[in-house]
């Protein structure tokens, strides 16, 4: 089935089996295989992706549902000799072991302080109708759809909060 | 998963009408439900029909001072926007007590109502479950049934709805909009739209086929404080062991039944004077467990109270 989807700001033609997920349209059709499959299952949020500015797991979703939509993954981020704030802090906090969970992590932090810009309140919010704070707990909670094996939290905390400032 | 073909609807009259004239067919929304469980084979429609970009996504005004709240609106625009926080505060506490922030982004209004059960028999297709395949009996009546059902349960299906926007909606006596495939539009409350499982676990609402939800709407706020409260075994992206929803003097229970459950009993006594404590405890005289679900009881009849305190400290300060 052809459906256009512009990804990383260019647009690209497929055309794909209607049961092809986002994800497998990415990394198998496209070959942009910065975004990681996990578990498959929306559990994990190694595939995180952000379509149309909101993150979402591109494993629960069908490429055919995104005709037109544009979608930025890890590769739209930043490259290796152009590495953007966030992908810079999380080396600098040193804020993953294995790695195969961060660019999920990345692509939901820019999300996530998207969505803290935007006021969008999450389980930790008190007053729902004050401006809210990104104090840790705040973050944990909405950064609880990426799991990191490696365990690697505090510093993906610490990497986030390094550049929420700028970027929220 | 298994083939299926895809159309994307244009406006709700031809997606009923598709739905209507194509075997096997489903709708599809934000899928962050339905695909995963098409992939584990549980569900195996042979066409979807994408209304997912409907023009149903708005949250709007009504007269009498409520929201329409579209079925396409996502969980997370429904939980932001600043009249449901400032009027219908329990709505969005529910909302962002449920799933992630990425499935809150994708998941809709509609889509949220009609999630399936988390009943770990219902998701292994090696074990017998009526809901999935009617007839091949209950895995979770004599198995690993800590997360199911106190009330309304049956000897076919002890599993519960996970749903924690609908234990909301159904103590703010919400009210849901749909389009049969007819043509004809319906409105009915959000209590009549699950059902218990009784024999036919596999049927869980009284939707007819083909039917498609349209709108949820709110009356306007009752008196009142408003309070939701939910325990589990993770601090965040976990489903519930028991949750309620308090909305002035009513009272509703999430993850112990098969649909979300109106505290009817207690409200009554709430309402003759009776204190929280005794109030649940009059609701829980029709519970029942299956073994390693009993502690629910004990949880249900600690949580309540402190809910609804909880809702009468918001009243006051109202």
């Amino acid at each position: 089935m052809k459906t256009t989807i512009t990804v990383n700001g260019e647009a690209r033609e497929l055309d794909v089996d209607p049961r092809t997920t986002l994800l497998d349209a990415l990394r198998e059709t496209l070959g942009l295989t910065g975004t990681k499959k996990g578990c498959d299952h929306g559990q994990c949020g190694a595939c995180t992706v952000l379509v149309n500015g909101v993150r979402i797991n591109s494993c629960l979703s069908l490429a055919v549902m995104h005709d037109g939509d544009a979608v930025t993954t890890i590769e739209g981020v930043g490259t290796v000799g152009k590495l953007s704030a966030i992908q810079q802090a999380f080396l600098t906090e040193d804020a993953f072991q294995c790695g195969y969970c961060t660019p999920g992590q990345i692509c939901s932090a820019l999300g996530m302080l998207q969505e803290v810009a935007d006021n969008w309140p999450s389980q930790e919010t008190g007053d729902l109708t004050a401006q809210i704070r990104l104090t840790d707990d705040e973050l944990r909670e909405r950064m609880s759809g990426n799991i990191c094996r490696c365990s690697a939290y505090p510093q993906i905390v610490a990497a986030i909060k390094s550049v929420a400032g700028e970027l929220a | 998963m298994r083939p299926f073909t895809y159309e994307r609807a244009t406006d709700a009259a031809g997606a009923v009408k598709a739905a209507a004239a194509t075997p096997n067919a489903k709708f599809l929304a934000g899928g962050t439900n339905l695909l995963d469980l098409m992939k584990l084979e549980i569900e195996h429609p042979a066409h979807l029909i994408d209304v997912g970009r409907l023009p149903m996504a708005q949250v709007e005004d009504t007269p009498d001072g409520g929201l329409r709240i579209g079925a396409m609106a996502t969980n997370s625009h429904v939980a932001a926007d600043a009249r449901v926080r400032s009027r219908y505060p329990v709505l969005t506490q529910a909302i962002v007590a449920g799933g992630s922030g990425q499935l809150r982004n994708k998941a809709t209004t509609g889509g949220n109502l009609l999630q399936r059960t988390r009943c770990a028999y219902f998701y292994d297709t090696t074990k017998p479950c009526n809901k999935r395949q009617p007839g091949s009996g209950c895995g979770a009546l004599e198995g690993l049934n800590r997360n199911s059902a106190i009330f309304g349960a049956s000897h076919a299906c002890i599993a519960t709805h996970p749903s924690d926007m609908a234990v909301a909606l159904a103590a703010l006596d919400a009210r849901i909009e749909t389009l049969s495939p007819s043509g004809e539009a319906r409105a009915f409350p959000i209590i009549e739209l699950h059902r218990l499982p009784g024999e036919t676990p596999d049927v869980e609402t009284h939707l007819i086929p083909g039917e498609l939800i349209t709108a949820v709407v709110l009356p306007p706020p009752p008196k009142g404080g408003q309070a939701y409260r939910k325990v589990r075994d993770r601090a965040s992206y976990s489903a519930g062991l028991a949750s309620v929803a308090v909305v002035g003097g009513a009272v509703a229970l999430g993850a112990v039944a098969h649909k979300p459950w109106r505290a009817v009993e207690a409200e009554s006594a709430l309402a003759a004077g009776a204190s929280p404590a005794e109030a649940i405890a009059a609701e829980l005289k029709a519970a029942s467990d299956n073994g390693r679900n009993g502690f629910k009881i004990n949880l249900v009849s600690r949580l309540v109270p402190a809910a609804v305190e909880e809702a009468r400290q918001q009243g006051r300060g109202e």
